[in-house]
């Protein structure tokens, strides 16, 4: 951040790169707009003329922006100059999953991530994730990947790499819901029932990445969400993150279900 | 409103709460029309009155009228078998401007934000499930923005048709007529790109 006299007044200014979190309207021409930046983390300002033919696409959620900000004051909320350098969206309006996806990325980042808290790494991975979003068949592992990245840059990290009951790294099925840690399938056998379900894509190991596994982390990841990230919020999980997992989970055949319990039986 | 106010102070305000005026403006407005009592301020002031009282919304389509139902749900000379879904009134009047469909509308009332709480509930989705189970319909028309909200909203809708039965088409998106390549946004040429048609 740097000072400018103008005109006899110091105004505290930056530039950044930050992506679109959320608009809202804000009298009859201006928005308060959230944006996660890429060094200043989230932060909040206002636009004027955002409701404008020219403004309008460019505060659609995801758009990438080059961040212009100034205020008197550096505590204010400031004014933003944004110019659009990549749409997201666009290439998602067509697919409702990508496009629930994308909305509940947004959602996440407005509604936890605390005010002007540098997280650099979740800026790129977001727009890494982004550029991911764009290919058919790798989009929803990257999401859940984005999901685990992101709980811990909110300071709750899941430890899916050995087993806590301290058998290693073979035969992971399993998240404790009170730890987050991974747990192996003989040491969680007696509390399977209230262990969660890890899908072997998450273990260092590796394991196929199929529609049943990515609803498993789905759930997995929303567990956390809803008893460590969100547990204090008043609003709980974004309901658009709800929205998404129920979506996804519509999208499994019943006949993939029946192979994936007959795979767990062997 | 305060009594400290005369009714021309009182009368500039209401009128700078209008949407695109301020109180300069305002106070434009107001001089214009107490220098033509009799010709506007009371023909305009017996309008409103009458207006507020006559039009409401159409109970089967949304739309805003003084005959419910309205004059396009009433009209012989539409075409029933299809509906052009819209967010606003607003949006069914520009389509109407182009005298280029027939058919019968849905206004929405909105679409659906989850930033500003606005869910299926708030809109008028039911209503519109409901006139789809009629089985003269047959082709359903998403009229909704090129935008985040209002293509989840589009999707949502979508989701909850019987799309055996009936036949879910949207508005193209991409280069406007009279539009250069030049001058257009990048969102835009790549949507434009994406829907390209045979010639």
């Amino acid at each position: 951040m740097f000072r400018q006299n103008d005109h006899n007044h110091t105004m505290e200014q930056w530039q950044d790169q930050g992506i679109i979190l959320s608009s809202r309207k804000h009298g009859e021409s201006g928005a308060i707009v959230s944006l996660l930046t890429r060094t200043r983390g989230r932060y909040v300002g206002y636009v004027r003329g955002a409701q404008g033919t020219k403004m309008r696409g460019v505060l659609e959620i995801g758009n990438s922006v080059d961040v212009a900000w100034q205020s008197r004051v550096a505590e204010n909320m400031g004014t933003y100059a944004l110019e659009l350098s990549a749409n997201a969206g666009v290439h998602l309006l067509h697919d409702p999953l990508r496009l629930s996806a994308l909305q509940a990325v947004c959602a996440l980042c407005d509604a936890a991530m605390p005010e002007r808290e540098a997280h650099e790494g979740l800026f790129d991975g977001t727009l890494a994730l982004f550029e991911a979003m764009k290919n058919e068949d790798i989009w929803a592992a990257a999401y859940v990947m984005w999901e685990i990245a992101f709980l811990r840059e909110l300071g709750f990290s899941l430890d899916l790499s050995k087993c806590a009951a301290g058998s290693g790294d073979d035969d992971l099925i399993y998240v404790s819901p009170k730890t987050g840690r991974a747990v192996s399938r003989s040491a969680g056998a007696p509390y399977k029932e209230k262990l969660l379900s890890l899908p072997a894509f998450l273990t260092p190991r590796g394991g196929d990445i199929d529609d049943i596994a990515i609803d498993q982390a789905l759930q997995l990841t929303g567990f956390f969400f809803e008893h460590w990230a969100f547990t204090h919020h008043s609003r709980g999980i974004p309901d658009v993150r709800l929205r998404f997992a129920e979506r996804f989970a519509k999208t499994i055949k019943p006949a993939d279900i029946a192979d994936s319990k007959d795979l767990k039986r062997a | 409103m305060s009594n400290r106010y005369g009714p021309l102070e009182q009368m500039i305000k209401m009128l700078s709460s209008l949407p695109g005026l301020g109180q300069r403006s305002a106070r434009r407005i107001a001089l214009h029309l107490l220098s033509k009592r009799s010709s506007l301020m009371v023909p305009l002031a017996n309008m409103l009155l009458q207006a507020a009282h006559d039009i409401t919304e159409c109970e089967i389509c949304g739309n805003l009228d003084a005959h419910n139902p309205c004059n396009i749900c009433q009209s012989a000379k539409r075409d029933t078998s299809s509906i052009c879904v819209v967010a606003q009134v607003s949006d069914l009047w520009a389509i109407e401007r182009t005298q280029s469909f027939r058919g019968t509308y849905h206004v929405l009332g909105g679409l659906l934000s989850a930033l500003d709480g606005i869910g299926p509930q708030d809109l008028r989705i039911e209503g519109l499930l409901r006139r789809a189970e009629d089985e003269n319909l047959q082709e359903i028309i998403l009229a909704l923005s090129a935008t985040v909200d209002g293509q989840s909203t589009a999707h949502y809708i979508s989701d909850h048709l019987d799309q055996n039965r009936l036949k879910v088409t949207r508005l193209a998106h991409g280069v406007p007529v009279g539009g250069e390549l030049d001058y257009l946004d990048d969102g835009t040429i790549t949507t434009a790109l994406k829907s390209r048609s045979v010639n």
